[in-house]
């Protein structure tokens, strides 16, 4: 066990608080921690990948980047195609807030691809759960329930996922449409056998991203119509990174809306609507938490993005049945409350 | 709790036709697929509603009275053997389908449909639910969620927590929640994730909704015969190193191949060594380009055969032999034993050659059938159940394989379960923190305990008789000790 992750289980077994945060670019989501962090970017480095197994192992710390470099040199990728907001950007943090990015919709989220994880536990237990191997029903899967779970559960310490072939071609198709009129069009696309790796509308403009061999990606162009669109790029990658001028608004906080994707757009009206009307972006006021009421109404939740934002978690809140259910599960691995205090659950003072 | 007793308590909510409690009413649920463990249960509920379903639960909890629930009973590690104590709580009677939205491409559905009465409900809309186990006829999907089934496809389309968007589930006292929902995430911790595969130890599944898809516009399959198991091996990480996903991606040994020509007449070369059937879909467009590289591939690995499907009936027939590879293996021994094991793919060689060793070793033979795209290992142990010599040696064997596909960095299951038939083997896989924390995570689903117990983890009393037992198993994360 190295130095570092002994000075964690030594704490925990002490019954000391800990938290630990990745490259800090995206913890101000979910609650402001309520301890002073250890920054879990000195636990770094690739432990094994081997792309014909499509399966990459590495330390929480590892940056997004250095992954992303690995892979593109063997022609691979991340899935999930998660946000990778800064440099310091880790995998732990990725699977932490199980943020996934345009291509979810195709080739499935975080949570889709994580394989195995070994964590540390509220009891200063160092444990192994998954493994390596695609198919894998030995025990509970704590793996993926780490996903989304911003370190409440346990510390991550080494994560295993899936990766994929990067795809040879992409085209990106774009119409001008108004909202309710893209969520038409999606919904038939979707009923269609075509590679869209991402579908997203902002700005009275539908952008369509077909993935796949070439063959398939022309004919699929062919298809579906609409014009050519040459910065497809720079726009996915903005949409990727929530870089695109409208996600910025002054004054106002940026709410993450997920409802199902057929949801009509007077019922759940937004900015910008990406994972083909699934995960929708919406602007309110300063401290107006009417959202919640909205996206639960339509079947869905909503978050707060705001960075400004002064206390809370932004994270809708729980029915009563289910809240029990998820603090039970919250005892069962961190039975003292030891870490990440002030991520997801409020805590009282 | 005394039989009559419970007969008593229990119906109050349900009618008497559905409490079985004599010995011919429940002798057909004395089993599931593993027909090597029997037990009959106290009784045997049929309910017809979810009010139904959680009376049981209540009279169960308040007087400790264990509670296995079971679907189909087609499941393969004894997952709903039933409690000699307990209920057998038989979820047949639910199986309706209850919508469908073809926009969405969600059906939401009881859990006792079986899982291709799904695909066959939406094919009309050219959808399809994705995870096609080879029991799909028969499989219900509330066991599909038990067992976080698989098939031949899930390389590219995934296992069944890839394609369940929310279950409604009772818990131990009957509480009834909703983990998932009709959006792609949902808020908390991911309890949709932790239900499926819990093997019936977290709840009772109600109700589930799943994710369809669209049917693709075309899948072409090659058949391609090798000389040597290790060349076909080698074959598979040069498809997907070239950048294709194939939507199924399967291989048989020699025995195995025998034993499916003899019965199917599916076309397979009765001279090679190893088959692998690649079937690659989507698009006319994309199947046709991707079909020629896989063929190219499939060349320079040194196939000896290679045959493209000609027609959709052709197709039909290479599957055909692969998914009864099972009966047809049954056809040459008196009984098989059924293992599950997954095993990085680079290592399928090196595991070939030591189960050849052991083969000779127990003096039993053992056919191979193989998800080759994903490392799932099923080694099909041939023997007599009536010669407890033979029996025993099956299970030694059986094991064996288990341990080495967890030395080689595996798991002891990929899609069959735990259920009792491997509940050793998880002691060499976990630690007795690991196993702790899973009763942890049960105990907070089910405080009681009354869901399925003894099943899917061990507790560590077992794991310390099960060392005791087997010794050199108990030392396996020292793999440099030799085996045998």
């Amino acid at each position: 066990m190295s130095g570092f992750i002994a000075s964690l289980t030594d704490r925990l077994v002490k019954r000391d608080p800990v938290s630990v945060v990745g490259g800090e670019t995206q913890s101000f989501l979910a609650g402001a921690l309520v301890d002073p962090p250890v920054s879990m970017r000195e636990y770094s480095g690739v432990i094994n990948y081997e792309p014909t197994e499509l399966v990459l192992t590495a330390r929480a710390g590892t940056t997004l980047l250095e992954i992303q470099n690995l892979l593109t040199a063997s022609k691979q990728m991340l899935p999930f195609e998660p946000p990778i907001y800064d440099v310091e950007s880790t995998l732990g943090g990725t699977i932490a807030t199980g943020l996934s990015g345009p291509r979810r919709i195709q080739l499935g989220s975080v949570r889709d691809a994580i394989l195995g994880v070994r964590l540390i536990n509220g009891l200063g237990q160092h444990l192994k759960f998954g493994g390596e191997v695609m198919k894998n029903v030995a025990g509970y899967d704590i793996s993926r329930l780490s996903v989304g779970a911003y370190g409440t559960l346990g510390i991550l310490t080494d994560i295993s996922i899936k990766v994929l072939p990067a795809p040879e071609n992409e085209q990106t198709r774009v119409f001008s449409v108004d909202a309710q009129g893209a969520l038409s069009m999606l919904a038939a696309m979707g009923r269609s056998p075509y590679p869209v790796s991402a579908a997203t509308w902002v700005d009275g403009r539908l952008y369509v991203r077909l993935s796949g061999n070439s063959r398939g990606v022309d004919a699929a162009a062919a298809a579906i119509g609409g014009d050519c669109f040459d910065d497809a790029d720079d726009f996915w990658h903005s949409i990727r990174q929530h870089r695109h001028a409208a996600f910025c608004r002054p004054n106002q906080w940026l709410w993450r809306l997920s409802v199902p994707a057929t949801t009509a757009i007077e019922a759940c009206p937004a900015t910008i609507i990406d994972w083909a009307g699934a995960q929708r972006w919406v602007f309110a006021p300063p401290d107006d938490f009417s959202l919640f009421a909205d996206a639960a109404r339509v079947g869905g939740h909503a978050m707060c993005f705001a960075k400004d934002r002064s206390a809370g978690t932004g994270l809708q809140p729980l029915e009563p049945a289910l809240a029990r259910l998820n603090q039970r599960v919250r005892n069962a691995m961190d039975p003292y409350h030891l870490i990440n205090r002030g991520r997801l659950f409020e805590v009282a003072s | 709790m005394q039989t009559d007793l419970l007969v008593a308590a229990l119906t109050v909510a349900l009618s008497s036709d559905r409490i079985l409690f004599l010995d011919q009413d429940i002798a057909p649920y004395e089993c599931d697929g593993l027909t090597l463990f029997k037990a009959r249960p106290k009784v045997v509920v049929l309910p017809q509603t979810r009010d139904e379903v959680c009376h049981v639960l209540k009279v169960c909890h308040a007087n400790g009275v264990p509670v296995v629930p079971r679907g189909a009973g087609t499941g393969l590690s004894g997952g709903a053997l039933p409690h000699v104590e307990g209920v057998l709580l038989v979820m047949s009677k639910f199986n309706r389908i209850l919508d469908v939205d073809a926009d969405a491409r969600t059906a939401r559905v009881e859990p006792g449909v079986r899982n291709l009465a799904i695909s066959e409900a939406v094919s009309a809309l050219n959808l399809y639910y994705a995870p096609d186990p080879s029991s799909q006829i028969a499989c219900s999907i509330g066991g599909n969620i038990a067992e976080n089934a698989g098939g031949v496809h899930c390389l590219k389309y995934g296992l069944t927590v890839h394609n369940v968007l929310s279950i409604t589930l009772a818990l131990d006292d009957g509480t009834v929640v909703t983990v998932g929902s009709a959006a792609l995430d949902s808020p908390g911790y991911d309890l949709l994730a932790l239900t499926i595969g819990s093997e019936g130890l977290l709840g009772v599944v109600l109700e589930v909704t799943v994710r369809l898809l669209p049917q693709p516009e075309q899948a072409r399959v090659v058949m391609a015969a090798f000389d040597d198991v290790a060349k076909a091996g080698d074959s598979v990480g040069a498809i997907i190193a070239a950048g294709i996903i194939p939507a199924g991606l399967e291989m048989m040994d020699g025995l195995a191949i025998a034993a499916v020509e003899d019965f199917v007449h599916a076309g397979y070369p009765l001279d090679a060594q190893a088959l692998l059937l690649c079937e690659v879909d989507g698009t006319a467009g994309e199947v046709a380009e991707a079909l020629i590289r896989v063929e190219q591939i499939l060349k320079s690995s040194g196939a000896t055969l290679l045959r493209v499907a000609a027609d959709e009936t052709e197709r039909a027939l290479f599957w055909q032999g692969r998914k009864n590879a099972f009966p047809a293996v049954g056809r040459i021994s008196p009984d098989y034993y059924c293992r599950d094991g997954t095993i990085p793919r680079k290592h399928l060689a090196h595991v070939l050659t030591r189960m050849r060793e052991m083969s000779e070793h127990y003096q039993l033979r053992c056919a191979n059938v193989f998800h080759a795209g994903d490392g799932n290992l099923h080694p099909l142990i041939l023997f007599d159940a009536n010669d407890p010599d033979e029996l025993q040696r099956a299970e030694a064997f059986g094991a064996d394989i288990l341990a080495l596909s967890v030395e080689v960095g595996g798991t002891i299951t990929g899609e069959h379960g735990v259920g009792v038939e491997k509940i050793n083997e998880m002691c060499l896989q976990f630690s007795a923190d690991e196993l702790t924390q899973f009763h942890s995570v049960k105990a907070a689903f089910d405080p009681s305990g009354i869901l399925n117990p003894g099943k899917a983890v061990p507790t560590l009393n077992r794991c310390a008789e099960f060392g005791k037992m087997h010794v050199h198993h108990g030392q396996l994360p020292h793999p440099e000790l030799a085996r045998f």
